[in-house]
């Protein structure tokens, strides 16, 4: 049960773009067509995912015993920006179609801080005790991932229509999106209190 | 001091670590690369225009290589020579491809057209198209600040008294300018044959056009009344010339009261 609102918390009112403001280079970058947001956020909940199954042990057994919790930022980016880098040969080496399809995204979002951002809060949230700690960062690490995924959809579908919208001039391209952009993320903080609400 | 150290190793390790991992990783999992795409993209002109419908050259060798498609006409820079070392290399049959060239559908022109604010900002059509859709008083036609100039990556095109005009010799049909110009008014035309062109795409009822540009196209409608061929109808209180079926016979350039239709023979 605790995982499961672990999971919506990290989706709906944690969300990583709405409410955290993660992420939001791609998030105005990519979501300008439904299918690329699609292929970005499937490649950020595999690269979320991954950086967490590995950062996890390397903060449990190697920094936090020796007391270097404060390199943890350039540890795991150093980490995760290698591991994606290896991912990506693999991936072209064996799974050529899923290579093509996460594209250009896979390397873009090595660095992204949403990826460091998820692995940071992991440690931030208390999720640090032994395999269930494990499991409570895994499924927030996908949760903080499918939430990206949900925000990414639902603003692609909202630029879909406002590239038809008679928008003034002065307003049109980034400012009209900046605008949607805030109103979304508005409609998002409706969710504060909706899990602790239901999980107590 | 210990602790320095201890910061120290643990980090270079890891960035050992990972850094050998993947220098071995590149050699283990390395793709050997398409040869017949390499050989394809070196006989393409490399523009990377994207008017073949690719991301680019290497896309589009990418995609006849491994038989995405196999139509070996797409590219327009390169023309029917490049189709056919295409063709030869891939075995597939060479295509012609129809030469075109770019046009810029407007006599604006600082004699023609009417001005309605004096423009001191950055010089670029998209910017100044902004602000009113351009300091002319028509805002359909050319804005004359030389965005296609510094698209056109064969310098074919120059800015003459306000409007860009385009050389057709040295046009390659990469549709550079077409994707760089804000008001959407550069057309390919085919090349070596004679048709009619209506060098407007001002929209606007006849009597606002008359009052904004000396050589507007005012929808008068004689033009297509006088075409045998059905080939001008006019759209929008503007004209337009179905390529196709024009033959180029001078008929609607003549009717026309504002010289905004004209017989153009490329190259």
């Amino acid at each position: 049960m605790k995982m499961f609102a672990i999971l919506l918390t990290a989706i709906l009112t944690e969300n990583f773009i709405l409410s955290k403001f993660l992420g939001i280079c791609p998030f105005l970058g990519v979501s300008k067509k439904l299918n690329t947001a699609v292929g970005m956020s499937v490649a950020v909940i595999f690269v979320m995912a991954l950086s967490t199954a590995v950062t996890y042990p390397i903060n449990v057994c190697i920094l936090v015993p020796k007391n270097l919790e404060y390199l943890q930022t350039i540890v795991f980016i150093l980490v995760i920006a290698a591991l994606v880098q290896l991912v990506e040969i693999i991936l072209k080496k064996f799974i050529p179609a899923l290579y093509q399809a996460l594209g250009i995204y896979l390397p873009l979002i090595t660095t992204n801080c949403a990826v460091l951002g998820v692995v940071l809060l992991n440690i931030d949230n208390g999720y640090t005790n032994g395999m269930t700690g494990f499991a409570q960062s895994m499924v927030n690490a996908v949760g903080a991932g499918i939430g990206f995924l949900v925000a990414m959809v639902m603003f692609a579908g909202v630029r879909e229509r406002l590239e038809s919208c008679d928008i003034p001039k002065n307003l049109k391209g980034l400012p009209s999106t900046l605008i949607a952009a805030a109103l979304v993320s508005l409609s998002f903080q409706g969710f504060t209190g909706v899990v602790e609400g239901i999980f107590g | 001091m210990t602790s320095i150290i201890t910061a120290v190793v643990v980090v270079a390790v890891i960035g050992a670590i990972a850094g050998l991992g993947l220098a071995i990783a590149s050699k283990v999992f390395a793709v050997p690369v398409d040869e017949k795409a390499e050989k394809i993209r070196e006989c393409l002109p490399g523009a990377n225009c994207g008017a073949c419908g690719y991301s680019g050259c290497d896309g589009y060798a990418q995609a006849l290589s491994n038989g995405e498609t196999t139509d070996t006409a797409l590219c327009n820079p390169g023309g029917s020579e490049v189709s056919a070392q295409i063709a030869e290399i891939t075995g597939l049959s060479a295509g012609e491809v129809k030469p075109m060239a770019a046009v810029v559908l407007c006599q604006g022109h600082n004699n023609n057209a009417t001005t309605k604010l004096e423009y001191q900002g950055v010089q670029s059509c998209k910017m100044a198209a902004q602000l009113f859709g351009g300091p002319k008083d028509c805002i359909y036609g050319c804005v004359g600040m030389g965005d296609c100039v510094e698209a056109c990556p064969y310098d074919a095109i120059q800015l003459c008294d306000g409007v860009a005009r385009i050389n057709p010799l040295l046009c390659r049909a990469c549709k550079m300018c077409v994707a760089s110009c804000p008001k959407g008014i550069i057309k390919l035309m085919p090349l070596h044959e004679a048709k009619a062109a209506v060098l407007c795409n001002n929209h606007d009822k006849g009597v606002l056009t008359m009052k904004e540009c000396k050589a507007g196209c005012i929808g008068c409608m004689k033009c297509v009344k006088v075409c045998q061929f059905d080939a001008v109808k006019v759209v929008n209180y503007c004209a337009e010339v179905d390529f196709d079926k024009c033959v180029g016979c001078g008929a609607c350039h003549s009717a026309c009261p504002k010289g905004a239709i004209d017989i153009i023979r490329l190259g």
